[in-house]
């Protein structure tokens, strides 16, 4: 997949006044902030500060109710068609079929992402191995464990090789290994810009470009 | 952007490999609508039916069953997270729709393959309707299909998933069941098929179709959105 003429024109994120409502309730406002192509932003915060939502927006997953927001120079929700392909997701579903065994799962995914069957085999079977599944990968995904899940979401997160990732607790079920492994193919890669949401600063903030703290009720603060 | 053709494929190659694997949903179909075939033979007290009466009963049962289907067409995507793998991905979404009417197609199809046999044989001295009844099974499995998408896909976000279904969808397909039930009457008379306005409402069938066809397409981008 090959990145977009938009992707290297300016920075991979810029946020405005970023606001987004569920209802009543705000459960984002006022972020602001801009990342530039390949560096990464980590995202701290209490439980219910908004971080998923900002990463569902992000994602084009939900509309922002105010605000500007331009992910890899395509403005949102008017260009949210665009981005379609060029991010990888990886939130708290794994977003894998449980009746389907993991490289059936990928293989799904690389024809959603018009991936051509010999690419999609070899970039299946270099991903399992670099995940260390190779040989849990034709169990169906309701026989795993979630840790397996998670490491098999990771390899559908950047099977279609994304220039943004949006990395919500990407080790969350993984055991050491499995976070050494992941962190191989989620890791700061050049011109592959991340955000990462965390409960972990200690593991995350070493490779961080920039950090934005969310509070409940409180505006957003990027250090 | 992914090619409609290649997305479709993978969207209803995965939903028959995932029935095919698990069976949630056509054995279901197929037991109702048999063990409602045996109630009717035992509650009408008849060994033989025609015209209306056997076109309703035909009907009525084929409709109920698909409800059971229809029911359960969204589920992995919602459970699963297929909405958002569907949304992240760079397809059109109405491709989404056609994979689905296609699976359910696929699923009534296979039921009527069961269910028309075990009607002729409980019900029908003659198996010489069965072929002209192909026209009117495919024209309103299309129109079950398109309609019981649209429905199914707006009920599932809800808890009330399993009431909202038939009580959206069954007024909906009202005029559809007039339809078949019209076109299949003359095919079932008493004495050997009959044409009478056969055509006719074959025509209405195709309307039908057509219609919630467009609807479904058309509308279904906006059904997924947040």
């Amino acid at each position: 997949m090959k990145p977009q003429d938009t992707a290297s024109a300016g920075p991979a994120l810029r946020l405005v006044g970023l606001r987004r409502d569920y209802g009543d309730r705000t459960a984002l406002e006022g972020v602001g902030l801009e990342l530039g192509a390949g560096e990464s932003l980590v995202v701290l915060g209490p439980n219910g500060a908004g971080k998923s939502t900002l990463l569902r927006v992000l994602a084009t997953l939900l509309r922002p109710s105010g605000g500007e927001v331009t992910v890899l120079g395509c403005s949102l929700p008017r260009e949210a068609w665009k981005l379609r392909g060029r991010i990888g997701y990886l939130g708290h579903e794994p977003l894998l079929y449980r009746d389907l065994s993991g490289r059936e799962n990928l293989r799904f995914h690389a024809r959603l992402h018009n991936i051509g069957t010999e690419a999609a085999e070899a970039r299946i079977t270099e991903l399992l191995a670099a995940v260390g599944m190779e040989r849990r990968a034709d169990d169906r995904a309701a026989e795993l464990s979630a840790g397996m899940r998670q490491r098999l979401a990771i390899c559908r997160c950047v099977l279609h090789e994304p220039e943004l990732l949006l990395l919500d607790e990407p080790d969350s079920n993984l055991d050491l290994e499995g976070r050494e492994l992941a962190h191989g193919l989620i890791g700061p890669v050049q011109n592959r810009a991340r955000v990462v949401v965390t409960h972990d600063p200690d593991r995350h903030l070493p490779e961080a470009d920039q950090v934005l703290r969310l509070g409940i009720g409180e505006m957003a603060r990027l250090s | 952007m992914t090619p409609s053709r290649v997305a479709f494929a993978a969207i209803l190659g995965k939903d028959l490999r995932s029935e095919l694997r698990t069976l949630q949903s056509l054995p279901a179909m197929a037991l109702f609508a048999v063990t409602t075939f045996i109630i009717f033979r035992f509650g009408l007290d008849r060994t033989q039916l025609s015209g209306s009466l056997a076109s309703g009963v035909l009907w009525a049962t084929l409709l109920f069953a698909a409800v059971l289907g229809i029911n359960r067409l969204f589920v992995a995507e919602r459970e699963e997270g297929g909405f958002d793998a569907i949304r992240l991905a760079p397809i059109d979404r109405s491709v989404l729709f056609a994979a689905k009417v296609a699976a359910l197609m696929v699923y009534l199809l296979a039921l009527e393959l069961i269910a028309v046999p075990v009607f002729a044989i409980f019900f029908l001295d003659s198996g010489t309707a069965l072929l002209p009844l192909i026209s009117v099974l495919l024209l309103a499995d299309f129109g079950l299909a398109a309609t019981g998408t649209l429905i199914s896909s707006m009920a599932v976000n809800s808890r009330a998933r399993d009431l909202l279904v038939p009580l959206v969808l069954l007024p909906l397909i009202v005029p559809l069941m007039i339809a078949a039930t019209g076109a299949t009457e003359p095919l079932l008379a008493l004495g050997g098929p009959g044409y009478h306005r056969f055509g006719t409402w074959l025509m209405v069938l195709g309307l039908y179709d057509l219609i919630f066809g467009l609807v479904g397409y058309a509308v279904f981008d906006f059904l997924l959105e947040d």
